[in-house]
């Protein structure tokens, strides 16, 4: 066209790679970093949401929202045989299940089979265990990932959403949250 | 059986894919042209297989085989039909399976009618088609195969999700996807005229057809989805800027900006490199914009929603096919001899100031869409929204209107504006009488307001290029400018009317109590429980008069499924020539009152209506193209025919 447009050709022709390679870098980035931990659930204070999930492996019992709020507090684990931090997370689940804390779980887009490998290799401190194959209820629970775990009072109020893993340096808290649950 | 042929199928196809890209790309070599003549029948017999794939994905689901993963977990016996047929493509692993499909039928159906391009460039195109193709299959046979078995089979499959069971829902992504797949023969056209050096007309007229077909699509798949998010989702939004729909809104930006340059490239030989970059560009938004949504890592960013198996998968998919072409793009672009020169002032100008502010657009909600990740990545938490979607890209939009009110006015090459000025004075005039009456109508913010008058203007102004011609004798692709162009003007009404002087109202009434919204006089009758097949609901019963006429009945519901349990709320819509009215039942007030939710929303049908037109606008033009394409070949056969027959 114009004498200008010609002289810059050189560099704008390199341009479009250039972004996308931005697009790319930024997708990595949002891939690999770990979860924000400052965001507040606007569920907390607000009743759990009501659901009823069929069992995540035949023999056991499935999980529906009214196994909460029975007067006891109670930890709700979202998590799945496919997620890396909940293997770090094990652990700390089972020194809750042994301090004596009732534990239940969501397995969020699992197989059985995965998820018995999973619980026979990391533990298992849960009573029941739901399945949520298509992410509905944890989407209804405002969990955007796994893991995460929710403090349920006895009146079934949502205390405390905890965001990403729980490390030991997290248990006191946690303690400290179904403490104030009990009350 | 019917799946393991399937999986057959599919692996085959991907062999022949393999073969179609290693063929073509050894025939480009001088000591490999024996290898030319293999190409184009793979292509076709790849097309086959994979449409034999897809047809074996959609009779293991028509017959509900639970021993089938896939089938068990997005099916049921239960189902109807049509919606077990739809539940083949309406889940991860089929919907890919649909798009490896239509990838092999658009590569097929090229390789058997397109006769014009140079021999090594459809070689190339169709090594390149192949290229694509074949990391789409890497990745199903990988890392999503839908004919997975269960063993054992479960009873029953857990798939019963009313709220997918919707016609609207069924369809409108399978339209979405001939309309993002179409653009992958574009993009394979590119990338066969970079590798051979042949960017010229003929590759334009090639490329034209596929955009056309795939623009349709898009444009319909849009509206569609527009309307459905409308009558579905009970808010009485059209238009959300939700990444889904972005997703769709950036490739057919894309596509438009390459349909007008593909039309300069045509007719004059110029904007070469942009129109090759513009279909790389193209493609690679349609594949982004899935990536972006079939992820999920808009929505939740410390796992990835689908499993990190895949996301990674079809990342790297992305980065091989986009960043693959663009350096192909970076080191040929230069090669790319310039085109014919033309002034500013003439219709190839006007077009390249079509694209620059289509290709701004396009940036501006590319940008939005990313927005929230970037943000993300530097440690904050944020959601992009109309505030900045809608004056961002009215930036751009509105001086496209004035340039498509005024480009196909132009002529080629050169012209002036004081040759067009006289012709624009009737546009202006209905600019001017528009002012007038939305001022007289009362008080209405910016955007609307510049939406209503432009839309007056470029209504009129969309007819001209009308003017001064045999109506009889106007090509066909003239006819499908005018109504493409009209219909963005109806939309436009459409959209800054529904903006202008939607009327809102949020009442509690008790039975029997008539409530007001606009020139409507609503009286609740009754409500009553109803029962579904599964679903229970309360339906209202209300009698809706316009301006105190004879009174239409309205019955929205809200429904409460079991499976699983969800509550929604089914509107009701009254559709009159000048508008709609939007009814939703809400919830019942502890003193026996009913909350109702009312619109009036004056002229908001045209928004679809304008969709529509500018689709078949665009079908028009591709019969016009194809018909002259056709007897274009008829006259060069019966040349060639001649000349044997006097050489004999």
């Amino acid at each position: 066209m114009t004498e200008q447009t010609r002289k810059t050709s050189r560099w704008t022709i390199w341009l479009p790679l250039a972004l996308f390679a931005a697009f790319v870098v930024l997708v990595l980035i949002g891939l690999f970093r770990p979860a924000g931990r400052d965001v507040a659930s606007t569920l907390i204070g607000k009743p759990l949401p009501a659901f009823d999930l069929p069992p995540a492996l035949p023999e056991r019992p499935g999980l529906a929202s009214t196994a909460f709020g029975k007067g006891q507090p109670r930890l709700l684990n979202i998590f799945a045989s496919w997620c890396i931090p909940c293997r770090v997370e094990a652990p700390q689940l089972d020194r809750l299940k042994r301090m004596g804390v009732p534990i239940d779980a969501i397995s969020v887009r699992d197989r059985p089979e995965d998820l018995r490998g999973f619980l026979a290799q990391n533990g298992d401190p849960f009573q029941s265990i739901g399945a949520d194959d298509d992410g509905k209820v944890q989407l209804a629970l405002g969990s955007s990932g796994v893991p995460e775990t929710y403090v349920i009072d006895g009146k079934g109020t949502i205390r405390y959403q905890h965001i990403g893993e729980i490390r030991p340096e997290h248990l006191p808290l946690i303690l400290e949250k179904l403490k104030e649950a009990g009350r | 059986m019917i799946a393991e042929f399937g999986l057959a199928a599919l692996w085959l196809a991907a062999a022949l894919a393999a073969l179609q890209l290693i063929a073509g790309a050894l025939a480009l070599t001088p000591r490999g042209a024996a290898l030319a003549g293999v190409v184009r029948p793979v292509a076709v017999v790849q097309g086959l297989l994979a449409l034999a794939a897809f047809g074996a994905l959609i009779l293991v689901f028509a017959e509900t085989d639970l021993s089938v993963k896939l089938v068990a977990m997005n099916s049921h016996s239960m189902k109807p039909l049509i919606f077990k047929i739809a539940g083949a493509w309406g889940n991860h692993e089929g919907s890919m399976l649909l798009w490896v499909t239509v990838m092999g039928m658009a590569g097929g159906f090229v390789a058997l009618v397109e006769k014009r391009l140079p021999e090594p460039t459809m070689l190339a195109t169709l090594a390149g088609q192949a290229f694509v193709s074949l990391g789409f299959y890497a990745f199903l046979l990988i890392a999503s195969n839908p004919f997975e078995r269960l063993s054992p089979a479960p009873p029953e499959g857990n798939g019963l999700n009313p709220l997918l069971q919707d016609l609207g829902l069924a369809f409108h992504p399978p339209t979405l996807y001939l309309g993002y797949v179409g653009l992958s023969v574009a993009f394979s056209f590119a990338i066969g005229a970079l590798v051979t050096r042949q960017v010229g007309p003929a590759f334009a007229r090639a490329m034209r057809p596929w955009v056309l077909a795939a623009w349709i699509f898009l444009t319909v798949g849009i509206t569609a989805g527009s309307y459905w998010a409308y009558y579905e989702l009970g808010w009485g939004g059209w238009w959300f800027w939700d990444p889904v729909e972005n997703a769709s809104l950036m490739p057919w930006l894309a596509a438009t900006a390459l349909l007008h340059s593909c039309g300069v490239l045509a007719a004059r030989n110029a904007l070469r490199a942009w129109t090759v970059m513009l279909g790389v560009v193209a493609f690679s938004m349609s594949m982004i914009g899935t990536f972006l949504v079939r992820s999920g890592i808009l929505t939740s960013v410390h796992a990835f929603a689908v499993d990190p198996e895949r996301g990674s998968f079809i990342l790297a998919l992305l980065a091989i096919n986009i960043g693959g072409a663009l350096t192909l793009f970076g080191l040929r672009a230069a090669t790319v001899t310039e085109g014919e020169r033309f002034r500013p002032v003439s219709r190839e100008g006007a077009l390249v100031l079509n694209n620059v502010m289509l290709s701004a657009i396009l940036g501006i909600v590319l940008f939005g869409t990313l927005y929230p990740l970037l943000a993300e990545a530097m440690g904050a938490k944020v959601s992009v929204g109309p505030p900045y979607f809608n004056p961002m890209s009215a930036i751009f939009f509105v001086p496209m209107l004035v340039v498509l009110a005024v480009g196909p006015l132009l002529r080629w090459r050169r012209d002036t504006f004081a040759r067009v000025r006289k012709r624009l004075a009737l546009p202006l005039l209905a600019v001017l009488a528009g002012i007038a009456i939305v001022l007289a109508i009362g008080d209405v913010a910016v955007l609307p307001f510049l939406g209503l008058v432009l839309a007056a203007g470029l209504a009129v102004a969309s007819v001209l290029p009308l003017r001064d011609r045999n109506l009889r004798r106007t090509p066909l692709p003239v006819w499908g400018m005018v109504l493409a162009h009209f219909g963005i003007a109806v939309a436009l009404f459409g959209m800054a009317s529904e903006s202008a002087f939607s009327v809102e109202k949020l009442v509690a009434v008790r039975t029997g109590e008539t409530t007001r919204v606009g020139p409507w006089a609503i009286r609740l009758m009754a409500v009553e429980p109803v029962a579904g097949p599964n679903w229970t609901a309360l339906e209202a019963q209300m009698l809706a008069r316009y301006q105190d006429g004879r009174g239409t009945e309205l019955r929205p519901q809200s429904r409460s499924f079991w499976t699983p349990p969800q509550q929604t709320s089914e509107s009701a819509l009254l559709t009159r020539w000048n508008g709609q009215l939007y009814a939703v039942l809400g919830g019942e007030a502890t003193d026996g009152r009913w909350q109702l939710r009312l619109w009036w929303k004056p002229f908001v049908p045209m928004i679809w209506l304008g969709g529509l037109l500018i689709a078949l606008g665009g079908v028009l033009a591709l019969a016009g193209r194809t018909a002259s394409d056709i007897r274009r070949l008829v006259a060069r056969d019966k040349i060639a025919y001649r000349r044997t027959r006097q050489g004999r």
